[in-house]
């Protein structure tokens, strides 16, 4: 009853007209966004966060917005899969391996309603999923003290590294570079500057939102540059477009599956929306055996990987929620959000904002029908969008993001840092350097130190603090097993990797 | 083989300096039993070890541009910093049309379309912005109206 209550109060908030109208705008464009080639979730809100802010938007009309541009951009992403044989951002990766040649047989049309339906499966019982588990988790969060949380961002950064990425130590690296920048500025404890070589400008730190469009955004504009804006071309036709009943029914079992698959990869913290669809993926390619034409445009081979991305899309707002660790590279600029505009995630959020959390999820379920509505009945729309040159495209969003982050400091010396940022992404992402846990270390950084020097306050500088409950030991196995294990299962599961792709999700 | 082991070998320089720098950082009479090196100093022991995995385990090379295309990055690089300097001196619409035209051209080099780009994203943008979203965007450089 309690739950009811909550979501009643929750629909209250996102039901008025301005929440209404923003989900429908955040839907449209997340969809747009997350169907253009190059532009996925997590860019596409990096560049409308410093707008959105700048908008005087309130926390949750902000919140309602950008998470609508989050899911939508989860369904569009399967739009360039399925047409361009591009995935439009990592998770919808696996779309591609039977919704392109689906297409090319003539039933473009089908598999874009079979994996629109599959998403707002996947979106729709996952977001259920996320409002009976969030409260339970934010419950229990209630027994961290400062030492499980420093070893629950440990574990954060461990399990990105080790399951998402193909090399652990680049992984890791990744993340000093994050923590590292974090550790400019002012000294939260002592007040003392560190790193700043004097520049005042660095006295306030690098503001995340300016590392995150640099690395998202304007990292993407040099890597259109190289490959001259090649691939943006309509390969297959889209005649008309029917509803395939017969598929959808066929597929029921593998939704549901991949929903449960999704959500509960999306759950753990740093795995995130590809992890999910690739297990969906998987998994339905085994129960099928060779039974199914996995590969060859098989329906339940469009399904699962759409409701698996969008499942996890929502499991990862769960530790993002509850224990202020994001799952993904997504989560972790939503985020950043929230940080901007003051909110803490945590079990104390349930507890002090209702408004928002509720809001937020009644706002989820809210963006999933819209999504359904604009992704069946008007997908065309969206396929005719699909054909913008990236010669308008780009210079575009690099605008934007420059708009974006002047509206935001005013200050020349925060675009600079935006434009190194996203030199340095370029040869990061050439050098298979995951650029995610870069993201999360500047900002988690701040958290993590914090949580380290108060369990030694606590402690009185006994480092064996760290592992005085059964919750921190248990994280810091996890932690250690996240990093060390993939090396060995690497060998057993091989990714079915079509294109090198080095997109976040 | 040989990127990643310059990657290394950059990164290895980096956390170095980084460290050294911590251990230079002056302390603050108010102090906590960590202070305010241990953890950098952990951030760097961290980068300093994986860094060296990469120098001894390679990858493979990524397939690096041409030196054409560096060269043509390195130009829009340079274009876009001057378009953070030029931003608030000029106003909005001069530089981004230039920039965004400069832009469009390097990705696909049509004087053209890239010409139509410059000039509609400025203007469009200024229009949606300024009107649309209502942010305070200085048009043109101030130096014109006085």
């Amino acid at each position: 009853m309690e739950l009811l209550s909550n979501l009643g109060l929750g629909f209250s908030v996102a039901l008025t007209p301005l929440s209404l109208f923003l989900a429908v705008v955040g839907c449209f464009m997340g969809t747009i966004i997350g169907a253009l080639p190059g532009l996925g979730p997590s860019n596409g809100v990096a560049i409308l966060i410093p707008l959105s802010f700048s908008l005087g938007l309130d926390a949750t009309s902000a919140l309602v917005l950008l998470t609508s541009v989050y899911y939508g951009a989860m369904y569009g992403g399967r739009i360039s899969s399925i047409l361009l044989n591009i995935p439009g951002d990592e998770p919808a990766l696996m779309t591609t391996l039977d919704g392109y040649p689906m297409a090319k047989a003539g039933r473009a049309g089908d598999a874009l309603v079979l994996s629109g339906v599959a998403s707002f499966v996947g979106g729709f019982f996952a977001t259920i999923g996320l409002m009976v588990l969030a409260p339970l988790l934010a419950r229990a969060a209630y027994f961290f003290g400062p030492s499980e949380y420093f070893a629950l961002y440990l574990l954060a950064f461990t399990t990105l590294g080790g399951i998402t990425s193909k090399n652990q130590a680049k992984a890791l690296i990744a993340a000093c570079i994050g923590l590292g920048i974090a550790m400019i500025g002012l000294d939260n404890t002592t007040g003392m500057p560190r790193f700043t070589f004097g520049n005042l400008h660095l006295m306030d730190g690098v503001d995340f939102l300016v590392a995150i469009v640099g690395l998202f955004a304007i990292a993407e504009v040099f890597f259109f540059i190289e490959s001259h804006g090649l691939n943006s071309a309509i390969g297959v036709k889209v005649d008309k477009v029917t509803i395939p009943l017969r598929d959808i029914i066929k597929s029921g079992w593998t939704m549901a599956r991949s929903t449960v698959i999704g959500f509960l990869a999306g759950v753990l913290p740093g795995a995130g929306a590809s992890l999910g669809s690739f297990m969906a993926y998987a998994a339905e390619k085994s129960i099928a055996g060779p039974s199914g034409s996995f590969g060859k445009g098989d329906p339940r081979g469009i399904a699962a990987p759409e409701a698996g991305n969008n499942a996890a899309a929502a499991g990862a707002l769960v530790p993002m929620l509850t224990l202020g660790v994001p799952g993904s590279g997504t989560t972790a600029v939503l985020l950043a959000l929230l940080m901007t505009l003051n909110i803490t995630p945590g079990p104390t959020l349930f507890a002090d904002k209702p408004e928002v959390v509720w809001g937020l999820i009644a706002s989820l379920f809210i963006a999933n029908v819209v999504l359904l509505i604009m992704n069946v009945p008007m997908v065309k729309i969206f396929v005719k969008i699909l054909s913008v040159p990236a010669w308008v495209l780009l210079p575009g969003v690099t605008m934007i993001s420059f708009v974006g982050i002047y509206s935001l400091t005013g200050s020349y010396f925060d675009l600079l840092l935006m434009i190194a940022f996203g030199a340095a992404g370029y040869f990061l992402r050439k050098l298979e350097v995951p650029t995610v846990p870069i993201i999360m270390g500047i900002l988690l950084g701040g958290h993590m130190e914090d949580s380290l020097r108060r369990s030694m306050v606590i402690s009185g500088g006994d480092w064996t603090h760290l592992f005085n409950s059964s919750i921190s030991i248990g994280l810091w196995v996890a932690a250690i097993g996240g990093l060390v294990a993939p090396l060995f299962l690497r060998r057993l599961v091989k990714r079915p990797v079509p294109h090198a792709m080095d997109l976040e999700d | 083989m040989a990127s990643d082991r310059i990657f290394g070998l950059v990164v290895i320089a980096v956390a170095l300096a980084f460290i050294a720098s911590a251990l230079a950082m002056q302390t603050s009479f108010l102090t906590d039993p960590v202070g305010s090196k241990t953890f950098p100093l952990i951030i760097g022991g961290v980068a300093l070890l994986a860094s060296f995995v990469v120098v001894l385990k390679p990858d493979a090379d990524p397939v690096w541009p041409g030196v054409e295309t560096f060269l043509r990055l390195g130009f829009a690089l340079s274009v876009l910093i001057g378009y953070a300097y030029a931003l608030k001196p000029m106003g909005f619409l001069i530089p981004t049309a230039i920039a965004a035209g400069v832009l469009s051209y390097q990705i696909t080099p049509r004087r053209g379309p890239a010409l139509l780009t410059g000039l509609g994203l400025s203007g469009g943008l200024y229009v949606l912005f300024k009107f649309g979203l209502g942010l305070g965007l200085v048009g043109l450089p101030k130096a014109i109206f006085g």
